[in-house]
């Protein structure tokens, strides 16, 4: 079985079992077990949900320290358009990226460029003939993870064009191996990431969507480098030229910032994660038959939202569009249809495997047994509360009926059957002390 | 072993609706059917669900998994349906404005069912109700 690697991790000093993560998590993959949560690898999507809501800030993204450029002769920063959200409409992008190239990177190139590439093929892509319709945006890693683990039958909806990080990591490697002054494996490609998703992408290796050439080597969080930026940003040397994108491709840190690549086309762009649940759920019954492309992402608002970010989405919302609006009257770069085509056509933007199901476990491989494990399960559910109070460490009762019918939970885990169990015991007590036994003196005889 | 789900869908009860076809398919999941066939069955049972919810005065939809098959059966008490092969017409619809607003009543819902099943029945009598049962091979 493939190895599954994830961002998402626990602190555990800082865990303390409260069970508010439970029910947080779209695909009911943690548990609180010996007063800690526990995630389950196989369900876990990187959506970051959980580190959003911790009130005790124990969910953590595994991300990279900036000190790790070090470790490379050229050093390159990959900058996600949802950071220029982060800033003040009183900075220029310019301004801002800058200030990126001044914490120590020889280069810093906008993923947002990437993203104009990828944006333009879009329309080439969307005719592709191997895909069903409608065709599913795969710019979010979490939905895309989602659509595999709970929506299965949706795989080959997905867009098989690489992300615009990739594709972004791709052309800058291109450029500098022809540039011939480093070899590839001198240049460090470093992503300045929104969100934990991201960063898993990054950093987990099974991931088939790269090969050396657009290798990504480390993943910074925008939080990290938050304060530092902040400070360098109005007092660093500008650097004139390091912005070369357009208002559109900007817009990709938002929700239907890609789907405006496909105007002429029915399409619906979705944010947040339970939302994007509840439209995926729409398509899978048919329901959305009219809908021609389909753009979820999981957090509110877009990558602006990501849980790596510091500024409020719907402020980093307003500012970027801002920016986009400024950027509509002054310089607008636009790529030409015939470059994009060159790249389209070289196969270098496609993921070259299928995106395959990540189908959850059944009860049992044997339908006959797992006809009677979901009979039991159903009987242990009647039995149970229905409260889904979470006291268990598990999500819900139905989940803790599975649970316990996996063999790895116990009736009594429920406190309601617990008190019944306290009760009976009581009862029976009592009953016994009521006993007279042969060899006792009656109690209340004296004498 | 065979197991069985039901549920009651009343007439006009769209906030719920979708509901049965989403614990279908998440209990097909969990035994383990393939996802070409759930696909499928969730296509069709949500078919079915929007059907008892428009036209129907209410009915059932009942749910049993064998070894070899599925059962998918969907039995209302309603009007029932006048002429049933214009009824399995593509496009042909009786619902109204209000409903075809709400984006049903295409007159795709009877096909669609019989398209993704592999066997397809269903008998009907005028001021009593429809039956269909559908068969889908495991």
């Amino acid at each position: 079985m493939e190895k599954l690697l994830h961002s998402v991790y626990l602190d555990e000093e800082k865990c303390l079992g409260c069970t508010t993560c439970l029910r947080s998590c779209p695909t009911g993959a943690i548990r609180v077990r010996g007063g800690k949560a526990i995630i389950n690898e196989s369900k876990c999507i990187d959506c970051g949900e959980c580190i959003r809501i911790c009130p005790h800030h124990a969910k953590l993204a595994k991300t990279d320290l900036l000190s790790k450029k070090e470790n490379y002769k050229y050093k390159v920063a990959l900058v996600a358009p949802a950071i220029i959200g982060q800033f003040k409409p009183k900075y220029s992008i310019t301004e801002i990226l800058s200030a990126v190239k001044a914490l120590g990177f020889d280069e810093v190139v906008e993923v947002a460029y990437g993203a104009e590439v990828v944006g333009q093929a879009l329309k080439y892509e969307y005719h592709a003939k191997r895909y069903p319709k409608p065709l599913i945006s795969s710019a979010c890693p979490a939905v895309v993870k989602l659509i595999q683990v709970r929506f299965p039958e949706l795989t080959d909806n997905i867009c098989r064009l690489k992300s615009p990080m990739a594709m972004t990591a791709r052309l800058v490697r291109k450029r500098l191996r022809e540039e011939g002054d480093f070899k590839n494996d001198e240049i460090g490609v470093f992503f300045i990431t929104p969100c934990a998703a991201k960063a898993t992408m990054v950093n987990n290796p099974a991931t088939t969507e790269y090969d050396k050439y657009d290798l990504i080597d480390g993943a910074i969080a925008i939080k990290d480098i938050y304060s530092d930026l902040s400070s360098h940003i109005g007092n660093c040397p500008i650097q004139e030229g390091i912005h070369n994108t357009t208002p559109e491709s900007c817009s990709w840190a938002l929700s239907g910032g890609e789907s405006e690549y496909l105007k002429n086309k029915n399409v619906l762009h979705v944010d947040g994660i339970q939302n994007v649940i509840n439209v995926l759920e729409e398509i899978e019954c048919g329901k959305l038959d009219t809908i021609e492309f389909f753009e979820g992402l999981a957090c509110i608002g877009g990558c602006v939202g990501g849980c790596l970010t510091v500024e409020n989405n719907y402020v980093a919302k307003m500012y970027i569009q801002d920016r986009a609006k400024k950027m509509k009257q002054t310089s607008i770069v636009h790529m030409s249809d015939e470059y994009v085509k060159s790249i389209y056509n070289s196969g270098m933007m496609h993921i070259k495997e299928r995106i395959l199901p990540r189908s959850p476990v059944p009860l049992d491989q044997d339908i006959n047994k797992a006809i009677a494990k979901m009979k039991q399960i159903e009987i242990l559910e009647d039995k149970l509360p229905g409260l889904d109070c979470g006291s268990c460490g598990a999500p819900g009762c139905r989940a803790l009926a599975e649970d316990i019918v996996a063999g790895k939970a116990k009736e009594i885990d429920c406190v309601f059957v617990l008190k019944d169990r306290v009760r009976d015991l009581s009862v029976l007590t009592n009953e016994l002390l009521q006993v007279e036994h042969p060899t006792e003196k009656p109690l209340n005889k004296k004498d | 072993m065979s197991y069985e789900l039901i549920f009651d869908v009343k007439r006009g009860d769209f906030e719920t609706a979708g509901e049965a076809s989403r614990k279908i398919k998440h209990t097909l999941q969990q035994l383990g059917i393939s996802n070409k066939i759930i696909r499928k069955v969730s296509i069709a049972g949500y078919e079915g669900e929007m059907n008892l919810a428009i036209h129907s005065s209410g009915g059932k939809i009942i749910l049993e998994v064998g070894e070899k098959e599925l059962i998918l059966t969907i039995e209302d008490v309603g009007p029932g349906i006048q002429d049933l092969n214009l009824a399995m017409t593509e496009g042909w619809s009786t619902a109204g404005d209000e409903v075809r607003q709400m984006g049903f009543g295409a007159g795709m819902g009877l096909p669609n069912m019989k398209n993704n099943a592999d066997d397809f029945e269903i008998t009907s009598k005028i001021g009593e109700g429809t039956k269909i049962v559908m068969k889908f091979l495991v």
